[in-house]
């Protein structure tokens, strides 16, 4: 049988494809609109000279590190705040500050007070998304089972088996929905921090191009980047929350 | 040994096994609710505790239990503890024996399939309690509470939402498993009926704020 949703989606991508041919076709500038086509030379060349791999490889590394770090952060913040009342009631103004502070200051105070490294930026990227997870996670916390709790501290469960299998178990679709969020965010930051002040990555090969005007370049390296985080929701994020939540379908 | 009474934090288990209870007060936001609760609870005896809802019986239980460290007075219990609630009160997301093993650390999984064998829910190690009907759900908390032969045994209303063939099954196997593993047991219901029917001994919580009469 068809996968119906499946078909679905390769026809809406089909569609966003055929808009863009459309679109080339009619500007007839290809160094403003270039047709997709077009881009294949170009990729095929920077994958040979070795030089998308490695901007491509940068940016995943920085990607992982302030998605694991803001994770990591992130959760213990939310469970610490969604368990203590007291301590929200300290930290809330915090998070609000943090939440509306632009990605942009963020990153330019980051770069100023530590300085034009590899630190700084992901202290930048890592410090914006910690609100947001922080938020997501303190949700599920609020949501915990009394029941749940007494029960483990009834049986005398150890701290590390009452974390794993009973809270992070209530938190996990929490958790996954700050995942999908944060890497969604994070990647995008990244590549503004790249921007500003970075010499290597995808956002300092597409500053690099804007100055120069290239079009075509512009959309290879942004393209390459967008399949690799399609590559990541599909390949890693979907089938692992698949798992967690496999007691509910059983 | 006379010791003098700590506010808020329950000693732990005498040598002779006994769990004694001294509750001199316990208050909500100012509010008591508890006034002087005083009983012990000899190896092997079965109490229940009575009294209409609302009047503070759970929250003597959470206290017995060490769930509720903020109260005057203090409670020796022993190690092994377990706890019956009124609902099943499972780890969904964990295996029927992950349930018995994940809580008795100590539990090798032979003794922990026979567990679930006692309580008429063999084959169904693999299981998630989502899979499982209500009835067996309360069975396998019945399991796990005596996985760990536990020297105190605790049960909130345990039977108080059950239909009356349902409860008259978990009852009289409540009653076989208690008569093999000899738990001290604490037993909490508002059912008169129940209480004598399974207890040694029955108390009596009435009163504002709530005492023994």
């Amino acid at each position: 049988m068809i996968d119906k949703p499946a078909v679905t989606s390769a026809l809406s991508i089909l569609g966003l494809f055929a808009l863009w041919v459309v679109a080339a076709t009619l500007s007839a500038f290809p160094q403003i609109l270039p047709q997709p086509w077009a881009l294949l030379e170009p990729f095929q060349r920077e994958i040979a000279n070795g030089k998308l791999p490695y901007h491509l490889g940068a940016t995943l590394l920085r990607v992982i590190w302030a998605f694991c770090l803001a994770m990591a952060f992130g959760v213990a913040l939310g469970l610490a705040m969604g368990r203590s009342e007291r301590l929200n009631r300290w930290l809330d103004p915090w998070l609000v500050i943090f939440l509306n502070l632009p990605a942009l200051v963020l990153i330019v105070l980051c770069y100023l007070w530590i300085g034009l490294n590899e630190t700084a930026a992901i202290v930048a990227v890592t410090l914006n998304k910690i609100p947001n997870v922080a938020t997501f996670i303190r949700e599920g916390a609020r949501a915990l089972s009394p029941d749940l709790d007494a029960m483990a501290q009834v049986y005398r469960m150890s701290w590390m088996a009452r974390l794993r299998h009973v809270t992070l178990p209530q938190l996990a679709p929490y958790i996954a929905g700050a995942a999908r969020a944060g890497v969604a965010v994070i990647w995008k930051i990244v590549l503004v921090v790249e921007f500003l002040g970075r010499s290597s990555g995808i956002g300092f090969q597409i500053h690099l191009y804007f100055q120069l005007f290239d079009v075509r370049m512009v959309l290879v390296y942004s393209l390459s980047f967008i399949v690799v985080m399609l590559a990541v929701e599909w390949l890693l994020l979907q089938p692992w929350e698949r798992r967690v939540r496999r007691w509910r379908t059983a | 040994m006379a010791v003098a009474a700590t506010v808020g934090t329950p000693r732990e288990a005498l040598e002779n096994g006994v769990t004694s209870v001294d509750i001199r007060s316990k208050s909500f936001g100012g509010v008591p609710v508890l006034g002087r609760v005083r009983f012990d609870i000899a190896p092997g005896e079965r109490v229940a505790l009575v009294g209409p809802s609302g009047i503070g019986k759970s929250t003597v239980l959470r206290i017995v239990t060490g769930i509720d460290t903020r109260f005057e007075g203090h409670v020796d219990r022993p190690e092994a503890m377990a706890i019956v609630f009124q609902e099943p009160t499972l780890l969904p997301w964990r295996s029927t024996i992950d349930n018995l093993l994940l809580t008795h650390p100590g539990l090798a999984r032979d003794d922990a399939l026979a567990a679930l064998d006692r309580v008429g829910l063999s084959g169904k190690d693999g299981f998630f309690p989502g899979q499982l009907s209500l009835g067996q759900q309360r069975r396998l908390s019945l399991a796990r509470a005596f996985a760990g032969k536990p020297d105190l045994l605790i049960m909130d209303e345990p039977f108080v939402s059950l239909d009356p063939e349902m409860a008259e099954q978990m009852i009289a196997l409540t009653e076989t498993l208690i008569a093999e593993t000899k738990p001290a047991t604490l037993f909490v219901t508002h059912a008169h009926a129940e209480a004598e029917r399974l207890a040694d001994r029955v108390l009596v919580l009435g009163g504002h704020p709530a005492t023994l009469g």
